[in-house]
C-alpha cells in the first residue's frame, strides 16, 4: 500500500466516522454534556472548598480547573474510539473492510482522526462555557497551545483505547475495560486539586503519571508559564504512546477474528 | 483454463476445534459453485479463507491463481464479498455506503460515483438511495450489501448465505441479480443451507459437513446418487397395511417405508411414471382406497439427508423414531 493510498483510505474512513457524529447529534451532545457537568460541578460545588487550596497567587479556581478538565475530557472521549471500534469489529462491516484492497491502517487511523475532530468540537464548546463562567486565557497563543496539547494527548489516547476496544469482545466490555484505566488516572492526578493536598504515598504515583503533567502542561500553556518542562514531558509521552500503541492496535486489527 | 479458485487439502483449526479437515475443491472461471451444508459445517470458514479474512492452518488456497496467504492484496483487488450479515453502515445512506466501498477499491471519485448510481438503480434502490440504511428492510440491506461487493467489478464473487433469513420475495430479487451476474460471466462461490438455492443457481455443488466435503457434483449427479424415484400414498386405515404391502411388492425395487402415525407409505421404484400406472391399476384391482397418491423425483433435500445420515434439519428428531423399516 503506497503512502498516498493510505492517506486517501484514512480520509474515506474519517468521513464515514464523522458522518456518524453528524447523523447522531446526540452522540456529540452527550460527549459535551458530561465534561460540562464536571466543569460546573467542580467549579460551583467543590470550587469554594478546593479553590482556597489552590495557593497560586492571583489564579482563580476556574483557571486552574478548565485546562485540567480538557485533559479529562479527551480521556473520556478516547473511550468512544474504543467503543466505536469494538462495535465495528462485532458487526460484518470490518470483514468487508478487511476483504478490500485498502490500507490496513485506515480503519483505525480514520477512526482516531475523526475523534480528533470530535475532540476539537467539544473543546470549543467547553472553552465557550468556561468563558461564560469566568475562565480567561493569558494570550491567544496560550489558547492555541492548550488546545493543541489536549488534542495531541487525545489522539495518542485514541490509539490506546483503539487497542483496548479491539481486544474486548464487545462494546460494553470495551467501555468497562477502558474505565478501569481512566478513573485512577484522571482522579488520582493534578486535574482537580493540587498534588500537595494528597498523602505522600499517593503523591509518588500522582507526580509520575502522565495525566498530572499533561494537565500541568495544559494549565501552564493557558496561564502562559513554562517552568517544569511539563510541555516537553507531554510531547515525549504522546510520541511514546503512539510508538507503542499504533503498532499494537494494528497488530490487533489484523489478528482479531470477528 | 484458469481456476476461479483452487483449494488443496485445506485445514483450519481454532484451538482444539477443527473447522476444516482437509478440503480440496476447485471451480472453473465463469462458473457458479455452491457449498451446501448445515450451520457449522465449515462453509463460512472456506469463504473467509478465500476472501483473505482467515489464514488456513495448512494447505493452499488460490484465487485466480493467486495465493491468498502470499498475495492477499492482489486477491482483494479481484474479489467481492457479500456476507450473511449485511455489512453496511446504518447511519450512512445507501449511496454513501456503495460509494465509500468504491473509493476503498481504489476507484477514482467520478468512477465510484457513476458505478454507485448504476448499481443503486440495478438493485432497485433508487428511491431509497439517499435514505439512511437504518430505515431499510432486511431485504434492502442484503441487496445493498451485494451492491457494495460489486462496485469493484470483481472477477470472483463470494456470497456467504446471501438469502438466509429473507422472505421469498427478497430471495427472488437476490436470485435475479445473481442470474444477471452469471450471464455476465462472473465466477461465483455461494454458500447456502437451502438446497433449492444451490439447485437454482449452481453449476457444481459440494456438500460440506463437519469440515469435510462429503459429495461433489452437478445437481443431477447428486440426485442420481439416490437412484431414482419414489411413489407415495396414504392408507385410509392401518388395517389395509398387509394388503398394501402385497400390492406394492411387484413395483418396489427395495423395501418401502411406512410411517405408522401418518399412514404414509413410500415406495422406491425404477421408473416413476410407468410404475405409477401399474400401481394404480393394482390398487384398483385390490379395491384399496388410498389418499394423496404422488410421484416424487429426488430433491436435493433427499440427497442431503442421505449423505449426512438423517442427522440434520427438521428430520433430526422425528425420522428415526416414527419410521419403521418394513421387511419383505
Amino acid at each position: 500500500m503506497n503512502f498516498l493510498g493510505a492517506v486517501r483510505d484514512t480520509w474515506v474512513m474519517s468521513v464515514r466516522n464523522l458522518r456518524r457524529y453528524i447523523r447522531l447529534p446526540q452522540l456529540l451532545f452527550f460527549s459535551s454534556v458530561q465534561p460540562i457537568m464536571f466543569l460546573l460541578l467542580f467549579n460551583y460545588v467543590f470550587g469554594g472548598a478546593l479553590g482556597s487550596s489552590v495557593r497560586i497567587p492571583g489564579i482563580k479556581y476556574i483557571d486552574f480547573l478548565l485546562p485540567g478538565i480538557l485533559v479529562q475530557m479527551v480521556m473520556f472521549g478516547g473511550v468512544q474510539t474504543g467503543i466505536g471500534l469494538a462495535d465495528d469489529m462485532g458487526k460484518g462491516i470490518v470483514d468487508r473492510f478487511r476483504s478490500l484492497p485498502m490500507s490496513r491502517l485506515a480503519v483505525v487511523a480514520g477512526r482516531t482522526f475523526a475523534d480528533v475532530v470530535r475532540n476539537l468540537t467539544v473543546i470549543a464548546i467547553m472553552i465557550a462555557v468556561g468563558y461564560l463562567i469566568g475562565f480567561r486565557f493569558n494570550s491567544a497563543l496560550a489558547a492555541l497551545g492548550m488546545v493543541a496539547i489536549a488534542l495531541l494527548f487525545g489522539y495518542a489516547l485514541s490509539w490506546v483505547f483503539a487497542f483496548i476496544g479491539m481486544m474486548a469482545k464487545d462494546s460494553e466490555t470495551a467501555q468497562l475495560a477502558s474505565f478501569v484505566f481512566i478513573f485512577p488516572l484522571t482522579f488520582a492526578s493534578g486535574v482537580f486539586v493540587p498534588i500537595q493536598t494528597m498523602p505522600s504515598w499517593l503523591q509518588v504515583f500522582v507526580r509520575n503519571q502522565p495525566v498530572t503533567f499533561i494537565a500541568e502542561a495544559s494549565r501552564q500553556l493557558a496561564l502562559g508559564v513554562n517552568e517544569q518542562g511539563a510541555i516537553w514531558k507531554t510531547i515525549v509521552w504522546v510520541i511514546g504512546l503512539l510508538a507503542v500503541f499504533v503498532p499494537l492496535a494494528m497488530w490487533q486489527y489484523k489478528r482479531r477474528v470477528s | 483454463m484458469q481456476h476461479a479458485f483452487d483449494l488443496k487439502d485445506i485445514t483450519k483449526h481454532f484451538g482444539a476445534v477443527k473447522a476444516l479437515n482437509g478440503v480440496t475443491l476447485h471451480s472453473d472461471e465463469g462458473k457458479v459453485f455452491a457449498l451446501l451444508g448445515p450451520n457449522g459445517a465449515g462453509k463460512t470458514t472456506i469463504v473467509r479463507i478465500l476472501s483473505t479474512l482467515l489464514e488456513p492452518s495448512s494447505g493452499s488456497a488460490l484465487v485466480h491463481g493467486l495465493d491468498v496467504v502470499k498475495k492477499p492484496k492482489e486477491v482483494r483487488e479481484i474479489i467481492g464479498l457479500a456476507g450473511q450479515y449485511a455489512a453496511v453502515d446504518e447511519f450512512q445512506t445507501g449511496f454513501e455506503n456503495i460509494y465509500m466501498v468504491g473509493l476503498l477499491y481504489g476507484l477514482k471519485r467520478a468512477d465510484a460515483r457513476k458505478r454507485s448510481h448504476e448499481l443503486i438503480e440495478r438493485l432497485g434502490l433508487s428511491k431509497a438511495a439517499d435514505r439512511q440504511v437504518k430505515t431499510y428492510s432486511g431485504g434492502m440491506r442484503r441487496r445493498l450489501d451485494l451492491g457494495a461487493s460489486l462496485v469493484g467489478q470483481p472477477k470472483i464473487l463470494f456470497l456467504d448465505e446471501p438469502t438466509t433469513g429473507l422472505d421469498p420475495g427478497s430471495r427472488q430479487s437476490i436470485w435475479q441479480i445473481v442470474h444477471e451476474l452469471i450471464d455476465q460471466g462472473t465466477s461465483i462461490l455461494l454458500t447456502t443451507q437451502y438446497l433449492e438455492e444451490a439447485d437454482e443457481l449452481a453449476d457444481t455443488i459440494a456438500v460440506v459437513d463437519e469440515g469435510k466435503v462429503i459429495a461433489e457434483g452437478t445437481s443431477d449427479q447428486l440426485k442420481s446418487r439416490l437412484g431414482g424415484d419414489t411413489i407415495e400414498f396414504q392408507l385410509e386405515s392401518i388395517k389395509d397395511l398387509s394388503s398394501a404391502e402385497e400390492v406394492v411388492k411387484s413395483v418396489a425395487k427395495s423395501s418401502p417405508d411406512f410411517n405408522q402415525d401418518t399412514l404414509v407409505m413410500r415406495i422406491p421404484v425404477h421408473n416413476g411414471s410407468k410404475d405409477l400406472m401399474v400401481l394404480v391399476e393394482k390398487l384398483n384391482r385390490a379395491k384399496l382406497n388410498v389418499n394423496a397418491l404422488s410421484l416424487h423425483r429426488p430433491s436435493l433435500d433427499d440427497v442431503f439427508l442421505a449423505l449426512t445420515g438423517n442427522r440434520t434439519q427438521s428430520q433430526e428428531s422425528e425420522q428415526p423414531k416414527n419410521k419403521k423399516r418394513m421387511k419383505r
